[in-house]
């Protein structure tokens, strides 16, 4: 384990030690992967009630158009990600990818239109990477600025609703996606109506001066609970969502990733937009006629979680891996193993009965559509 | 008779019949367990040979044998509902049940003064 002195802390970690959190490096930072309560009941207590996550860790940016219209900002953002930016209205959120030449995905991310500007969170183990590429992208176009005086939390779960209004009754208008400053204890926040669950929630950026105090409001409503990473990577898994590094990396494209619905109309052959960002080449070529692997859900038979690297087989016997586990682990909500990985095109229908290696020994897995469970999402 | 190991399993000794569990330090680090996967019945084993396999919500660890010795009970209770080993790990949450090749090595193992020192 690396020395705790050369972790990073977030505005949130001591209040997380002084929670019972269990502390472990992740991505450079000092971070919970559970707390007292544990992953199974920390999971289930979001998926009932409300869980308080710190996601601070993730890198927050604000990109601002040099000439003051915004379309020119959408305009050079597109040109690093497939996805229309020019589509997306004032207060209004959206999931993004940055691309490479060859069609591979360097992260994944959600940016928001603010008015006057975009508002981007991106992975905390890319965050460098990012803000560098999109500096060299975008700079002649934009100023771009690494907001990092700003604590992030995600409030999720069917209670968190009643939880965040119980502070400020208008944020629940919110729609599935929308983006709005609001104020809360005081201070000024950006809360977004997303999260990365499965369940309805918000993600709410705040000044790292008074993370605490909004963490500490938050988590006095007996309803919402602090939770740790091992809860989050059990909660996005079972809802069929992407962990860059993992499931999504420079080697795997939109099109592999099953991300097509990232890549919207204006930004396709035949669209407003068609083309201009990085590996447009063979992505839409893949988009025209298929990828050879497909990223597909995997439910393994009895209890045994599989979990990423275990390799997948056509047959009990064969001895030539067909694709891999990219994450697996014990979903506590289904009651099951649940696991996501690669499969051949020709293997990825669901029903599909595949091989995968467990300590030596093969066990069926069955390709299954995802998410694994029900989203909660609030699309009104 | 209690007794512990170094890979934080607990035995109790009665005669020659060692019931063999893990400690609730193990339990604490390993967090909520999903699976396990017990010995088969008369299955003939070596010390530090692997017994049982656990996953936790986290990953997947081994149980090792203390002592030599032959598997004469397992716990199914625990494959059912692995949770039992959460709740209870010293106790109800026992993993199989080992007829000892030499009793007397049990002399080897740590007491529970030794164990909570080496976990403290």
């Amino acid at each position: 384990m690396n020395a705790p002195e050369a972790l990073l802390k977030t505005p949130l970690t001591a209040l997380k030690v002084r929670l019972g959190g269990k502390m472990v490096p992740f991505a450079g930072y000092e971070m919970p992967v559970q707390f007292p309560e544990g992953v199974m009941k920390e999971h289930l207590h979001t998926r009932a009630h409300a869980g308080l996550f710190d996601v601070s860790h993730m890198g927050q940016i604000r990109l601002r158009p040099r000439s003051g219209r915004m379309e020119d900002a959408a305009l050079a953002l597109e040109r690093l990600m497939p996805v229309d930016v020019l589509g997306l209205k004032p207060g209004r959120q959206r999931y993004g990818l940055l691309t490479n030449d060859a069609g591979g995905i360097l992260d994944d991310l959600m940016f928001a239109n603010r008015g006057d500007h975009f508002f981007i969170v991106v992975n905390a183990a890319c965050k460098a990477l990012d803000i560098a590429h999109i500096r060299e992208g975008l700079a002649d176009d934009c100023e771009v600025d690494e907001w990092s005086d700003r604590a992030l939390m995600a409030l999720q779960g069917p209670q968190a609703e009643a939880a965040l209004a119980a502070l400020v009754p208008s944020v629940a208008d919110m729609a599935f996606m929308d983006v709005a400053e609001v104020r809360l204890i005081g201070v000024d926040c950006v809360v977004s109506r997303s999260g990365y669950t499965g369940e309805d929630g918000y993600e709410i950026s705040v000044p790292a001066s008074r993370a605490v105090d909004l963490a500490e409001a938050l988590l006095a409503d007996g309803r919402v609970h602090p939770i740790g990473l091992g809860a989050r990577d059990s909660l996005r898994l079972e809802a069929g969502l992407c962990l860059y590094g993992a499931d999504i990396t420079v080697a795997t494209t939109p099109v592999e990733a099953g991300l097509e619905w990232a890549v919207q109309k204006a930004r396709r052959t035949g669209g407003a937009r068609a083309g201009g960002f990085p590996g447009a080449g063979p992505i839409l070529k893949q988009m025209a006629e298929g990828a050879g692997r497909r990223r597909v859900g995997l439910l393994p038979e009895g209890r045994a979680p599989v979990r990423a690297g275990a390799q997948l087989f056509e047959t009990e016997i064969s001895s030539q891996a067909i694709g891999a586990v990219s994450s697996g682990g014990f979903g506590p909500t289904t009651g099951a193993p649940v696991a996501m990985g690669y499969a051949p095109t020709s293997h990825a229908a669901s029903g599909t009965r595949l091989f995968a290696d467990l300590r030596g020994g093969r066990i069926p897995v069955r390709v299954a559509g995802m998410p694994f469970i029900t989203p909660g999402y609030k699309r009104t | 008779m209690l007794k512990f190991t170094e890979d934080h399993e607990w035995l109790r000794v009665q005669d020659e019949v060692a019931t063999v569990g893990i400690t609730q330090h193990a339990v604490e680090q390993l967090g909520d367990l999903v699976f396990v996967e017990l010995p088969k019945i008369g299955a003939v084993l070596g010390r530090g040979d692997a017994a049982a396999t656990v996953e936790s919500v986290k990953a997947a660890s081994e149980v090792y044998c203390p002592l030599d010795g032959e598997i004469v009970a397992v716990n199914d209770a625990i494959s059912g509902d692995p949770s039992l080993v959460n709740a209870d790990p010293e106790g109800q949450g026992w993993f199989f049940r080992l007829k000892l090749a030499d009793p007397n090595a049990v002399a080897r193992l740590l007491d529970k003064d030794a164990y909570d020192k080496l976990v403290g």
